[in-house]
């Protein structure tokens, strides 16, 4: 005889551990199957494209810190590259690189956050401990050239806010030579793994073509195969004098991810090294004086530099008619800025184009006939960060 | 790698009828067609072994609260192939339904239903055009320049009823907007004068 079955629906979050922030997941279940999974996001809305409208453009950086907030400086560096090409402004070679070495360091921030909690939530606290300790250090790399440990607000239209404080980069080449080790021992912890391996392998696999209809981008696109990297194929600031590999997945399951990400961080160190064996000396912001402030002690002296300083700190900059989109290659993936300027010292719109906002949107997709304990695997290895997918 | 120039030849040359205009920006191919040729660019656009724009970026509007016609529709593609941008505009009165193109690209579903939350622009064969990113029982759109920065509603926990109630945004100070351009080359009729 058969016996009667009911579908049952599970809500998952909005405030659960694994849920990675605030994300309200309804889930159907027949037994412990998925069989439909609803996302319903927006509870981090912050309303940040209606508040950048209405700021200057120096005003609206720091809103780039509170999108994807495990890597800050990375998004900064969208809004400043859309900025700069509308304005056509050469950026000094030293603030190139500086640029550079913290999207690196932010892209290692983000990376070790994803790999530890994504070994958290299938049963593992030890690299959680062990990660989080190296973060803090990069986290001070960020406070001593910003003055804070996650909200930057570093990067500017022409340039960087200040150049490196003396001996910062010994620190940050220190860090160098003692976090591959650390790779190596979070390695040494999960790759072979056999709890961490059956939790991942062959879980949430996507397939080339569908890593392209969704959207995909970063990690999520180069696990199944797709050697996309926008730091190679479309190079901003100075990418294209560094030298480093683009790790490619094969199956794009979980597990390909989390070693697609582990190898980046490889990369991200041989970047750092690169970008502090040939630090140029030089400026580190556009010397155009209707753009970048006069140093303090200018203002003091020259009547020219007063004015400027006033100027730039009420009315802002203004930037030409224009429309643009730029990306950079974030950690979670392709992080674009659609501005359209009109002339005045505010965009007249920004559309913020988050890479975990597609990748979420594939859950549905991703999670079908999987079990209930799969769910916190798969979305931990999607590296979704609230912040940027609800805006 | 194809020359973007060449793009744009290509584009023109199959496309002719449909493109109102197109131009090279940026090193990114702007193009605007009509509101009924949408689908068929954008298939003709993904399929066609000479553009390859396979992946979808972002779907996003613009308010123009001035214009005859509102809105501006904006679909952002890139082709890894070729590694190449595009950009196509469509033009969108108030209150008009545009086709939705999740039969194409799968994930234009939430970027449109985030259009439809932050614009009010309804799509057309959509399977599940509901709000996304605004809370249950939102009103109104924020995203149009017509909607207050403050918001209209505000919520506090009351420790009377003992639950969450929502109550008109009430401000201690009311947002100030300074108007910081320069009175001697910012006012209006100045810029206008200069235009001239």
């Amino acid at each position: 005889m058969a016996k009667e079955t009911k579908t049952l629906n599970l809500n998952f979050g909005p405030q659960h551990p694994a849920a990675h922030g605030v994300l309200r997941l309804i889930l159907q279940l027949d037994g412990e199957i998925v069989e439909k999974a609803d996302p319903h996001i927006g509870l981090l809305h912050r309303g940040t494209e209606k508040l950048i409208e209405n700021k200057t453009y120096t005003q609206a950086v720091p809103y780039f810190d509170r999108l994807d907030y495990v890597a800050p400086m990375n998004q900064e560096h969208a809004f400043a590259l859309a900025i700069e090409k509308i304005l056509k402004i050469e950026v000094p070679i030293r603030a190139q690189y500086i640029r550079v070495m913290f999207c690196e360091i932010g892209r290692i921030l983000s990376h070790i956050l994803n790999v530890t909690t994504q070994a958290m939530d299938v049963g593992a606290l030890t690299p959680t401990l062990w990660g989080f300790e190296e973060r803090e250090i990069l986290m001070g790399f960020y406070e001593k050239v910003s003055g804070s440990r996650l909200h930057a607000n570093y990067f500017r239209a022409g340039g960087v806010h200040q150049d490196l404080p003396k001996g910062l980069d010994k620190e940050i080449g220190k860090f160098c030579e003692r976090f591959p080790k650390i790779i190596n021992d979070l390695e040494l912890l999960l790759t072979d793994n056999r709890i961490f391996k059956q939790r991942n392998v062959d879980i949430g696999v996507v397939s080339k073509q569908d890593a392209l209809d969704y959207s995909f981008s970063g990690v999520m696109l180069r696990g199944s195969g797709v050697p996309w990297d926008l730091r190679k194929s479309q190079p901003y600031d100075c990418y294209e004098q560094f030298e480093f590999k683009i790790p490619v997945g094969k199956n794009g399951d979980c597990y390909d991810r989390y070693l697609c990400r582990i190898e980046e961080m490889k990369e991200s160190v041989n970047i750092i090294n690169q970008c502090l064996a040939n630090l140029p000396v030089g400026p580190i912001k556009t010397d155009d004086g209707k753009i970048s402030p006069p140093p303090k002690k200018e203002i003091k002296q020259s009547m020219e530099a007063l004015i400027h300083h006033f100027k730039l700190y009420t009315e802002g900059y203004r930037v030409d008619k224009d429309e643009i989109y730029t990306a950079v290659e974030a950690p979670k993936g392709e992080f674009g800025v659609y501005l359209i300027s009109d002339g005045s010292s505010k965009p007249y719109k920004c559309k913020i184009r988050a890479p975990g906002f597609s990748h979420l949107q594939a859950m549905d997709y991703l999670i079908k006939g999987h079990m209930l304990a799969d769910v916190p695997a798969v979305l931990g290895s999607m590296d979704i960060v609230f912040g940027e997918v609800d805006r | 790698m194809q020359n973007i120039q060449d793009l744009e030849k290509i584009l023109n040359s199959e496309l002719n009828a449909k493109i109102k205009s197109s131009l090279i920006k940026h090193n990114q191919i702007y193009l605007k067609i009509d509101e009924v040729d949408l689908t068929e660019v954008i298939l003709f656009l993904k399929i066609n072994s000479k553009t390859k724009f396979r992946q979808l970026i972002d779907i996003t509007a613009v308010d123009f609260p001035e214009n005859e016609i509102r809105f501006k529709l904006v679909y952002l593609l890139l082709s890894h192939e070729f590694n190449q941008r595009i950009i196509i505009e469509i033009e969108v009165k108030e209150k008009e339904i545009v086709d939705s193109i999740t039969s194409i690209f799968p994930a234009a579903n939430w970027m449109e239903r985030e259009v439809f939350d932050m614009y009010g622009i309804d799509f057309k064969d959509h399977p599940d055009l509901r709000r996304i990113l605004t809370d249950y029982g939102f009103e109104g759109h924020p995203l149009r320049k017509d909607f207050p920065l403050t918001g209209h509603n505000e919520v506090r926990y009351s420790h009377e009823t003992k639950k969450v109630i929502y109550e008109p945004v009430k401000l201690e100070q009311n947002y100030r907007n300074f108007d910081y351009e320069s009175p001697w080359e910012g006012t209006k009729y100045i810029k206008e004068q200069t235009k001239e």
